[in-house]
């Protein structure tokens, strides 16, 4: 009873300047393990050499904006979607087109690859997720075999497949992030705390992990431990919507991509910002990133159609990469590192190496 | 941030770039700059070290509508003596333009109307043109009209007011209509469309034309309802806030050593780094970097980062093989074979995670089980407990257990058996020495 009453009397207010207080706190704490800038001790690392990185295939066919890619386990292959509702399977060595299908929709936002190989999934105004298997059989009409999995009550941002064919990870503009079970179509875990819509999910590339990042309009980044549904760790320090989220290649920091024009560097163990990538001259905002195997390298697309190339250590731009037409939408660096691909708003995709 | 910088642009108290009107024949050309002092000014005050990467940034900027060329419908940017001028801020995108075609109908119509040189219809506009009068055929008296009033408007303007108001507004309508083959940078991203700043949700016209229907904007969708933020929400912030204080974190120079550490051990491995041997199958068109990768023969380069990391002899298949054949030699298999079975228990579809949970507590936990893992009687405490719910996590505490009891102790051993140091110091093209000794073992044990 006494405890009822107390609540009562908390005031939303009330709550709100103790959550505030608890914030300063945080901060007070984090601060003091804040010794040094990242940049200051890699001043001894050896700087990189001269960097030349050309296109080194181009993949036409899509109609329209290219707004998303993922690459295949088997380092070639890869798939694109577009806003025409096209989703086109390419064998990017060769350039062949491998696959197509044509969405129910248009604005197909995201797509991604099945460990198998044997299988895609993407979903974008449908407010789904649908899995397509990829079938070699000629006659075979890829979309009788559609599978629809996730059912969000706004656009599907992101999805990903666990590393299992079966498990489907999925963003949306409802302000959630969930997990399905592709069989079944159930809903396995549902994850709430995102203010906004939720833009860009990635996979901590752990063999024992279960954990995943998201990040979203209401300029926050966060952990999720996929097991328990619940928010692990957040981050707060753009100043606009986060586009993209990617691990570190050891699982102990990811990098973010917003339309403050700036990339940041989280460190999980320090539970703060480590690093930030930015330019005066880079005015446009950043809406995709990926990290190099090392994870030296850090490729940032722009919606100034350029590509940019960071040392994560030091935290200088390494290089500018020009050559697409329009804003840069995607991009992913292939599964063994040696390139990376990049889909943009000028309707074609291109692997540099 | 573009609109700071053009303010700064055209702020001569700071060093923006001289604004001035030159004499041209008959003439003089008001208010304008040259391409090469754009260039300049961004070099020099966003600290741009390229040329290119400046006239690349004032192409765009360019682009977006905040300036142009005067003589050119095409909106990029030359470092050259090329005249730009400064669009006026009415025209700017931030005020959420979004001009219907009767609009445009009635621009390209006035511009017909007054005999000027520098007013002609180019092709695409003559086209384009052609286009809406065949689709407005039924109100083309009533932009007409308009046209007309819009031109005594003009009249009643300044020269001078007149020839800078002219290139803007066509320059406006260069953003909006761009030249085929131009990107139209008014395209939005439509998941970011239902926060613009544009409240009313309506379309308003260059011209003040009110439309008998006020269409509502397309590209608007209706927006979510903004849940208010709830006392249970706040309750949750501060548990979380409490948890994130209480977490023990590591310092900066730890976190920065560590980073540097792991990015200097795999560089040598990063093919955009140092470059793949024998070559990067993107760059020499040659595939036989995957053909090397696919057999089953290990590269020492490839066996050297198994020690890296026991998450790095997991993740690959061949690392795999050799760890689970040096167990078999010492009869620990069963705790990988364990692990492994989880793994796939992880990746099974609901429908038949049951009938795995109860298959790898036979093999592997039972009592008789062939398999017999080594939990200690805690763990085994809370896996016979969970097995009775059968779910995807059941058997998570003892696989860490496994994970933590082969680290240190096989995965250690593995990296110190002969089998992993003869692959180690194996010769490329040398058959495999690891595969005899490992028989030899079993052998003589």
């Amino acid at each position: 009873m006494a405890t009822e009453a107390l609540h009562e009397n908390e005031t939303l207010a009330s709550l709100k300047s103790e959550a505030e207080s608890l914030k300063g706190k945080l901060e007070e704490e984090r601060a003091k393990l804040h010794d040094v800038e990242l940049h200051q001790v890699a001043e001894r690392v050896e700087a990189l050499g001269q960097f030349v990185m050309k296109t080194r295939r181009t993949l036409k066919g899509h109609g329209n904006k290219v707004l998303c890619m993922d690459w295949c386990k088997d380092k070639r292959r890869i798939v694109s979607s577009s806003q025409d509702g096209k989703v086109i399977v390419w064998d990017s060595f060769t350039t062949n087109k491998e696959h197509a299908v044509t969405m129910p929709c248009t604005w197909v936002m995201a797509c991604a690859n099945a460990p198998s190989g044997c299988a895609i999934a993407c979903g974008g105004l449908d407010n789904k997720c649908s899995v397509y298997p990829l079938t070699f059989d000629k006659n075979e009409n890829m979309a009788a075999k559609k599978k629809s999995v996730a059912m969000h009550t706004n656009y599907l941002s992101a999805c990903s497949f666990t590393n299992s064919d079966m498990q489907i990870l999925t963003a949306s503009g409802d302000g959630t992030c969930a997990l399905w079970d592709v069989e079944s179509g159930q809903l396995l875990q549902s994850f709430h705390g995102h203010g906004a819509d939720v833009l860009c999910l990635d996979l901590a590339p752990s063999e024992t992990g279960n954990t995943f990042v998201s990040g979203g309009c209401d300029k926050k980044a966060m952990v999720w431990d996929m097991r328990s549904g619940q928010c692990v760790q957040a981050f707060e320090t753009h100043e606009s919507d986060i586009n993209s989220v990617r691990y570190y290649p050891s699982g102990d920091a990811f990098a973010s991509g917003s339309d403050d024009a700036t990339c940041r560097l989280y460190d999980l163990r320090a539970d703060r910002e480590v690093a930030i990538y930015s330019k005066e001259s880079i005015i446009f905002g950043a809406s995709s990133v990926d990290f190099s195997l090392s994870g030296r390298l850090l490729f940032a697309g722009y919606n100034d159609y350029t590509i940019n190339v960071w040392d994560v250590l030091k935290g200088s731009r390494v290089s500018i990469l020009f050559g697409h037409e329009n804003r840069v939408s995607t991009l992913r660096v292939s599964p063994d590192g040696t390139a990376f691909c990049s889909g943009s708003w000028d309707h074609t995709l291109r692997v540099w190496a | 941030m573009i609109e700071d910088i053009i303010t700064k642009m055209q702020d001569d108290k700071t060093g923006g770039v001289p604004i001035r009107t030159v004499k041209s024949f008959l003439s003089k050309i008001p208010s304008v700059v040259t391409g090469t002092d754009v260039v300049q000014w961004l070099m020099k005050n966003l600290s741009i070290e390229d040329p290119v990467e400046a006239i690349h940034l004032g192409s765009l900027i360019a682009a977006q509508g905040y300036i142009f060329p005067i003589s050119d419908h095409v909106l990029t940017m030359k470092d050259d003596g090329t005249f730009y001028r400064f669009q006026a801020p009415y025209f700017w995108p931030s005020n959420c333009w979004e001009p219907e075609n009767t609009d445009y109908a009635i621009y390209l119509c006035k511009r017909t109307m007054q005999n000027k040189a520098r007013l002609e219809l180019a092709d695409y506009e003559a086209e384009n043109l052609a286009r809406l009068q065949r689709a407005f055929a039924r109100k083309w008296e009533f932009i007409f009209m308009q046209a007309e009033a819009q031109v005594k408007i003009d009249r009643k303007k300044d020269k001078t007011e007149r020839k800078i108001l002219d290139s803007q507004e066509r320059a406006f309508w260069d953003v909006h209509r761009p030249v085929p083959g131009c990107v139209n940078t008014t395209e939005m991203d439509i998941r970011k469309c239902r926060r613009l700043k544009n409240p009313q949700k309506v379309k308003k016209s260059v011209y003040g034309v009110t439309e008998e229907s006020q269409a509502q904007s397309p590209v608007h969708v209706l927006s979510q309802p903004i849940r208010k933020t709830t006392k249970e929400d706040i309750r949750k912030q501060i548990t979380f806030l409490n948890t994130q204080i209480d977490r023990h974190c590591l310092k900066m120079s730890k976190v920065a050593e560590s980073l540097i550490a792991y990015t200097e051990q795999y560089m040598e491995y990063d093919p955009l780094i140092t470059p793949a041997e024998p070559s990067n199958p993107w760059i020499s068109d040659d595939v036989a970097l995957w053909d090397i990768e696919m057999s089953k023969e290990p590269s020492q380069q490839r066996v050297k980062r198994w020690g890296f990391s026991f998450d790095e002899i997991l993740k690959d298949q061949v690392g795999r093989d050799q760890f689970l054949r040096f167990l078999e030699s010492e009869f620990s298999s069963e705790n990988l074979r364990f692990w492994l079975a989880v793994q796939d228990l992880k990746k099974q579809p609901l429908q038949d995670v049951a009938k795995r949970v109860e298959e790898i507590w036979q093999e592997f936990l039972a009592p008789g089980a062939p398999s017999a893992i080594n939990l200690d009687s805690h763990s085994y405490e809370i896996t016979s407990q969970n097995v009775k719910d059968g779910g995807r996590y059941t058997f998570e505490d003892a696989q860490e257990h496994i994970y933590k009891l082969m680290k240190s102790d096989s995965y250690a051993r593995f990296l110190r058996s002969n089998a992993y140091q003869d692959l180690l110091l194996a010769k490329k093209k040398g058959k495999s020495l690891a595969g005899k000794r490992l028989t030899g073992l079993m052998q003589s044990s």
